[in-house]
């Protein structure tokens, strides 16, 4: 050791590289897979790319044209009310069952393991299941139909006006048990002290629930927002396996908008600018949360 | 972040009771009726879905849907079922899931225990890269992979799930690690210990935990993608983009019960790794949501 106080010998400098050496093929990669990339997309989005990149500069024109363009109006507008639907139902009923399994139910091991499975399915797996189930001639209304009620009509994935919500109900049955689990841990993580203070104060459940138990799980109402969020704008296996984006283009969402112009309608240039703006949505919500999610972390 | 059972504090009377249970078991149904469409209705002959209920049980059980879909059924041109692709799925998944893991593993032990200057914005960048949309890198993922002649094959996919996987393994560990005491750490260099000693004397035998969710996580999550493997997969497509093939023909006759029996195929690992694993598994999906 005193040795290497002096001139450090080879082996000792190589320890003290060691570390950043291991940590560097994942910057290179992450450099470049990620942010290269990023800024490659970028660049492209000002050219005038069509089947393939090529560099001819030309400016705002792909972001004009795409905020010209009905095709992509619907899928903002999809997005819009896929979103806020998906994310208010998997809230209601996440919080709903969290609360509701926190009050000493019996067979609670068993109904938890049943409501996060879809979790763990692939969204192709989802709406494929679910298209069928949904599907007028085979689906449910045929089942309600053999049941004895005739008049029962059930066809909104066929129906322009109606069949984005069918993306809602496929979306909300595979991600609302995950958000479930999400509110139990908060609610298992408040100390039972203070809401026990609470009853002995006079509170009713109702009360106890929405002065005080509900405040408490602000973090996870956050940390849900940002997940299904996130998922939201990123939905795209679901969209193709369910609805392949129709019926006509009634439920087109900006990643199957982005997809169909830069391998399929050869406007590369107008793919790369929606990837853009996917990203920019994605970077305004996620930046700030995982921001503040570090800073925690070190204190 | 357990979910432990623990006495709640709040009394409610019998009719809440009720009212409780039943939602509950409403939406037990809920999420239980597609899984049960798609096994009863995969046991079904075709005649029995088109022509009959949906939600009721098969009247004459078999499993031809099943051989079908797994060996014979038309997959884009070839007769050839989901088998390849299974295969395919699994030849991409094991290796990736193993590098990805072992790189965050290293990389969670630099960030955590030989910390540098700026070794919080390399995390940041890393951590970010999990959530961007991957819209934004196929354009210049498919030129890159072109030009490595690595486009429409497995290992082109091994590279593309380690690359964008080795944000969330990062993540894991570092949070993990994060919670280690440094002080042991520092005693064994003290001791003369090296890095890699370190590592594989001190914070590998304790990874264990961490280790299963980030296998169990990288394994769903390199299992269910569709956007990778449709567009990079070309011949060798993953088990998703063959279902989805499978599914969306638009030759000859739809059959149903073959598609039922495809989804479950596609839907079996990630379903028998929540069955033995579920624990870790809603582990991974929380500090999916950053925190460990």
């Amino acid at each position: 050791m005193a040795r290497s106080l002096h001139k450090p010998d080879f082996k000792t400098r190589l320890q003290d590289w060691l570390p950043k050496l291991v940590l560097s093929p994942s910057i290179a990669t992450t450099g470049l897979f990620v942010y290269g990339f990023i800024l490659f997309t970028f660049y492209l989005s000002f050219t005038n790319s069509r089947m393939l990149p090529n560099y001819d500069w030309v400016g705002l024109k792909n972001y004009a044209r795409l905020w010209d363009l009905s095709h992509w109006w619907v899928s903002i507008t999809n997005l819009g009310i896929f979103a806020s639907l998906y994310i208010a139902i998997c809230t209601v009923i996440g919080l709903t069952l969290a609360i509701f399994l926190d009050q000493k139910i019996r067979g609670e091991g068993v109904l938890r393991p049943l409501y996060l499975y879809p979790m763990a399915l692939s969204f192709i797996v989802t709406g494929t299941a679910w298209k069928w189930i949904l599907d007028p001639g085979i689906g449910l209304q045929n089942t309600m139909h053999l049941w004895g009620w005739e008049s029962f009509e059930f066809r909104w994935i066929k129906d322009r006006n109606f069949a984005i919500y069918t993306v809602v109900i496929a979306a909300v049955w595979q991600s609302s048990g995950f958000v479930m689990a999400m509110f139990l841990a908060g609610l298992r993580g408040i100390d039972n002290e203070i809401l026990k203070a609470a009853q002995i104060d006079g509170a009713s459940s109702w009360h106890l629930y929405r002065r005080i138990v509900i405040p408490m799980l602000r973090p996870a109402f956050l940390s849900s927002f940002v997940i299904l969020s996130h998922l939201a704008i990123k939905s795209y296996d679901l969209i193709i396996a369910l609805t392949g984006g129709g019926p006509g283009r009634a439920t087109e969402l900006p990643a199957t908008f982005m997809y169909s112009y830069t391998f399929t309608r050869n406007s590369m240039g107008v793919g790369a600018a929606s990837a853009v703006i996917m990203l920019i949505t994605i970077a305004a919500i996620m930046i700030p949360y995982l921001y503040a999610e570090t800073r925690e972390d070190r204190s | 972040m357990s979910i432990a059972s623990q006495d709640s504090a709040v009394k409610n009377n019998r009719t809440t009771m009720v009212l409780i249970y039943v939602t509950l078991l409403v939406f037990a149904l809920f999420y239980l009726v597609p899984l049960f469409v798609m096994i009863a209705n995969s046991l079904k002959p075709l005649s029995e879905i088109t022509g009959g209920n949906m939600m009721a049980l098969p009247k004459e059980w078999t499993i031809e849907p099943w051989l079908k879909a797994w060996s014979t059924a038309q997959i884009g041109v070839e007769p050839t079922g989901l088998r390849p692709y299974f295969i395919n799925s699994i030849i991409m998944v094991v290796p990736a899931v193993i590098i990805s893991s072992i790189i965050g593993a290293l990389n969670g032990y630099v960030l955590t225990k030989w910390r540098f200057k700026g070794d919080t914005i390399i995390f940041g960048l890393m951590l970010f890269s999990c959530f961007i949309p991957f819209q934004i890198v196929l354009i210049p993922m498919a030129m890159v992979l072109g030009k490595l002649g690595l486009s429409g094959s497995v290992s082109g996919l091994i590279l593309v799930h380690v690359v964008y996987g080795i944000g969330f393994s990062t993540l894991y560990y570092r949070n993990y690690y994060a919670a280690f005491p440094t002080e042991l750490v520092r005693a064994a260099m003290i001791d003369g210990a090296g890095f890699f000693q370190i590592f594989w004397r001190i914070m590998l035998p304790v990874s264990g935990p961490i280790t299963v969710v980030c296998v169990i996580w990288q394994f769903t999550n390199i299992w269910n993608d569709f956007l990778f493997g449709v567009s990079f997969g070309g011949q060798d497509q993953p088990m998703t983009a063959a279902l989805n093939n499978l599914v969306q023909s638009s030759t000859g006759v739809k059959e149903y019960n073959v598609h039922f029996a495809g989804a479950i195929l596609a839907a079996l690992p990630t379903l028998l790794v929540y069955i033995v694993a579920g624990r870790y598994f809603v582990r991974g999906l929380m500090a999916g949501s950053v925190k460990g």
